[in-house]
């Protein structure tokens, strides 16, 4: 509206509340339940025994309500990350 | 039989002694028979808050051990008669605090007053959890910045897996205190907003207090802000939480909103709460 808005700093409270949605998204998985920690660390040892795993392109994500918790395990996997049999 | 209401948040310094002692007092002021009980081992100030600091003969701790009676221990508020303060102890640590202790004394407590409010230590450890264990409803505190509220979503998952009532199978009740809230700097952005912190959290809305000088005033006078001045913004805003603490169903209103209240927040807390 007024141009001295456009000097103003951009405003921080949107910034928190991605930053905690993003955070506690992640450590609802690892603080919440050892089921849903074993199943991700297992699921993810299973795709790493066929795949070159590569962390930077694993997402793991959890939905936890009320009474049903979801684990959404996302691999890409490149082309050429399959591991040849020996 | 006395309900049993822990007031907790992981993180210091957010108002958990304040609103312990505002939320007591405001209960007492209503008639009810209050204890407030401060689980604070070693670090105690629920009785600096409330102005018994030089009356302090036996604590929590002399309690469980056996060295002092219930009734000995008690301290009853002046201004207040149905307000009493069972302190913690300053010299023993919280190693002194034993699971089958304070479930003798909470149980004892319960049988004489309508109202048990237990003042939770920060941070997760022993006291912490003993305070939360027998509550039937919690009260988390929780100012409107992002590691109050990363530490309240700990707490939230303690409260739903450590206490008897979750271990039992039940719901525990869980309620959000937003406290040192600022309208002025969430309307400019400058501050997670009332619905940002119930939508992260997703548990219902107690109360909003405002950030306030009455705050500070009161305990340096050594009163709970409703007792020091009950016609200021943050102690009405404790009347208003205490009213929905005894199951009063009301708007919640934002102090120093702007708009005619009734808007969206009343929205979110009517759809939260049912």
């Amino acid at each position: 509206m007024s141009i001295f808005r456009l000097f103003r700093k951009q405003s921080s409270a949107p910034v928190a509340r991605e930053r905690l949605q993003l955070l506690l998204a992640h450590e609802r998985v690892s603080t919440g339940s050892d089921l849903v920690q074993l199943l991700r660390e297992e699921i993810l040892a299973v795709i790493a025994k066929h795949v070159e795993l590569d962390n930077e392109r694993v997402q793991v994500k959890m939905d936890r309500t009320e009474n049903v918790s979801i684990l959404e395990i996302d691999v890409e996997i490149p082309r050429d990350a399959v591991k040849q049999a020996a | 039989m006395g309900k049993v209401i822990v007031v907790t948040s992981g993180k210091g310094g957010v108002g958990k002694t304040t609103s312990t002692a505002a939320l007591g007092a405001a209960l007492a002021q209503r008639g009810e028979r209050v204890a407030v009980v401060d689980f604070d081992v070693g670090l105690r100030n629920l009785d600096l808050v409330m102005g018994a600091e030089r009356r302090v003969v036996y604590d929590l701790v002399n309690v469980i051990q056996g060295d002092a009676k219930l009734p000995q221990a008690l301290i009853r508020d002046k201004r207040v008669e149905t307000l009493f303060l069972l302190p913690a102890s300053q010299t023993r640590d919280k190693d002194n605090l034993t699971p089958e202790g304070v479930e003798r004394v909470i149980g004892e407590l319960k049988e004489h007053f309508d109202w048990i409010i237990c003042d939770s230590p920060a941070g997760i450890e022993r006291g912490a959890t003993l305070a939360m264990r027998h509550a039937d409803v919690a009260v988390v505190v929780t100012n409107p910045e992002v590691s109050s509220v990363r530490d309240s979503d700990r707490i939230i998952g303690l409260l739903d897996s450590k206490t008897v009532k979750a271990e039992s199978g039940e719901r525990m009740e869980k309620h959000l205190l937003l406290t040192r809230f600022d309208q002025a700097r969430a309307e400019r952005g400058d501050m997670l907003k009332v619905e940002d912190v119930l939508e992260i959290l997703s548990i219902p809305l107690l109360g909003i207090i405002p950030e306030s000088m009455d705050v500070l005033r009161a305990s340096n006078l050594g009163a709970p802000v409703t007792v020091a001045d009950s016609r200021s913004a943050p102690a009405m805003a404790y009347f208003e939480a205490a009213r929905r603490l005894a199951g009063e169903t009301l708007p919640v209103t934002v102090p120093g909103e702007k708009r005619a209240s009734g808007g969206l927040l009343s929205k979110i807390f009517s759809r939260r709460a049912a």
